[in-house]
């Protein structure tokens, strides 16, 4: 039973990772119809950007006090705000021209990305795993007979705070509404004035700097960051959109966690070998049974 | 000078040619009807009005100034209101969300509140339905939230595109009431229809498009009379 709550546990704070990186794909999916295979790579960027900023302020241990909340804080900020500028320069660069081309040009120009990336970054920082700082002082917290470390807390906290500000803002504001409305109708959202290319924009901002975030969260999470992590990190993801409903928010976070939950307990159950097996095992089963995804449109809004 | 000019206008889609050489004006205070059959261009005119459709010759001009290179929702901000063809409203939004998007370019909260109310006091179904999602709503009460989203911006030009299509007899005739109630507030209308003797009745002139060109225009009263025009386009009635 302990070993149960303890898998759980671990697979809530792998799922909030995978539910971030989701909620980009599902969020440019949503608004231009586009499987942004580079998605995954964006968030490799964010744990790099996270890792150079760390560096540049000299934190290469456990921080504790005012210090612990600026550095991390910096690098937090700072990781989703350079992510959310790669991502704006993505679409600008490789997506925009494409927009109204046959759906497989952007998604091969997508998958071209993801491979400059990927390179870039191994230029970058080598073809190895790299160290990533236990910046965070990892006590154990025992809730039921369960050790939880401060790190699970701090990474399921960071992302249901992170979920709920991107509910209340696409929600509550008038950009998120005119992000709604371009995603649904994008001639009436230009009808209704809606710039459409500052919208979509906005929206690849938005999701790249989740996924900045997610990079900074992992990096603490494992300590340690690689070039390649994002390629499988970002299939997983993708899985959770589709498992969720791609194009819908709340389906997202949902197949984020559900996937992170199957992969701890694959991992337990099974063997590490498996978990792989059994998380894209859920994709093609969604796939064949509701590929509309747990919580995605059963009727078409477009008609 | 005309409030909305347009001259000599070429649309193509791909390798379809879909207007050719399309010349009108819209006066200020206007109703003008812009008939003609199913791919007559009709829908086409205005999305090139709109900024939706790329014109490859010719000239559009709001008051005499171009709209050519203008992006759709600057041309919205400039003072046109589209009710586009098959409504289009937001279905998984709220009838209050809807009529919210319709007053994107609409900063000022007091201008807001203002067209709100005519917008609902035009349309007091719409004020019954204001929680209800777009998509559960009739299609008379869909079109009608089409047009109360188009007049939020609170526009000079009111284009609609087919506002009676698949409505009831009784509601098409509300429809028609409540497009010359709007004429009267102020608005000037361009308005595509189908249904061409009702749109002549309250049209001051009309425009019949055939295979992109202008064939025949005139003043509602003319082009009703006109025996080419009723055989062609009008039906027998």
């Amino acid at each position: 039973m302990h070993e149960f709550l303890a898998q759980l546990i671990n697979g809530i704070s792998l799922g909030s990772i995978y539910a971030l990186i989701a909620l980009g794909y599902t969020m440019v999916y949503g608004i231009i119809g586009l499987i942004n295979f580079a998605h995954g790579d964006v968030y490799t960027l964010g744990s790099f950007f996270s890792l150079a900023i760390l560096g540049l302020l000299g934190a290469t241990g456990e921080l504790h006090g005012p210090a612990l909340v600026i550095d991390a804080g910096l690098a937090l900020f700072g990781a989703a705000l350079l992510c959310g500028i790669a991502g704006v320069l993505i679409e600008r660069l490789a997506y925009r021209r494409l927009r109204n081309a046959p759906r497989l040009a952007p998604l091969i120009t997508a998958i071209g990305v993801s491979f400059i990336l990927e390179n870039a970054m191994q230029v970058w920082k080598g073809p190895s795993p790299v160290p990533f700082p236990a910046i965070l002082p990892n006590p154990a917290v025992t809730v039921a007979g369960v050790a939880i470390s401060l790190q699970q807390f701090v990474v399921v906290g960071l992302a249901i705070a992170t979920m709920l500000a991107l509910q209340l803002f696409v929600h509550g504001t008038r950009v998120g509404r005119a992000m709604r409305a371009t995603a649904q109708d994008r001639d009436a959202a230009q009808l209704m004035g809606i710039d459409i290319n500052k919208t979509i924009a906005i929206t690849f901002l938005i999701g790249s700097a989740l996924a900045g975030v997610a990079g900074f969260v992992s990096g603490v999470y494992y300590q340690s960051t690689w070039f390649f992590n994002g390629f499988g990190a970002g299939l997983k993801a993708f899985t959770a959109a589709v498992l969720g409903g791609i194009g819908n928010l709340a389906g997202a976070m949902l197949g984020g966690f559900l996937i992170g939950i199957v992969e701890s307990f694959a991992t337990w159950l099974l063997g590490g070998q498996w978990s792989n097996v059994a998380v894209f095992a859920i994709l093609i089963l969604a796939l064949v049974f509701r590929p509309s995804g747990l919580l995605g449109e059963t009727l078409p809004e477009k008609v | 000078m005309s409030l909305l000019s347009i001259s000599g206008l070429d649309v193509h889609y791909g390798g379809i040619q879909a207007l050719r050489g399309v010349s009108l004006r819209v006066e200020e205070g206007e109703i003008v009807a812009l008939l003609g059959g199913n791919g007559a261009g009709k829908t086409t005119t205005l999305r090139a009005v709109s900024g939706l459709a790329r014109a490859s010759r010719g000239e559009i001009a709001l008051d005499g100034a171009s709209l050519r290179k203008r992006s759709p929702d600057a041309i919205v901000r400039l003072g046109i209101g589209h009710a586009p063809e098959g409504r289009r409203v937001f279905g998984g939004m709220t009838v209050r969300e809807n009529l919210d998007l319709g007053a994107y370019a609409v900063r000022s909260r007091s201008a807001f509140a203002q067209r709100l109310e005519y917008v609902l006091a035009t349309f007091p179904r719409l004020h019954e339905r204001l929680e209800q999602a777009a998509g559960t709503l009739s299609g008379g009460e869909q079109q009608m939230l089409a047009i109360g989203r188009a007049l939020m911006s609170g526009p000079r030009l009111l284009m609609l595109d087919e506002p009676s299509l698949g409505l009831a007899p009784v509601l098409v005739q509300t429809i028609f009431r409540v497009i010359a109630e709007i004429n009267a507030h102020g608005t000037t209308v361009l308005l595509v229809e189908q249904n061409a003797r009702q749109a002549l009745r309250i049209a001051s002139r009309g425009y019949v498009l055939d295979t992109g060109r202008v064939a025949f225009e005139g003043t509602g009263a003319n082009l009703l009379a006109d025996p080419a025009v009723a055989d062609a386009y009008l039906g027998s009635a």
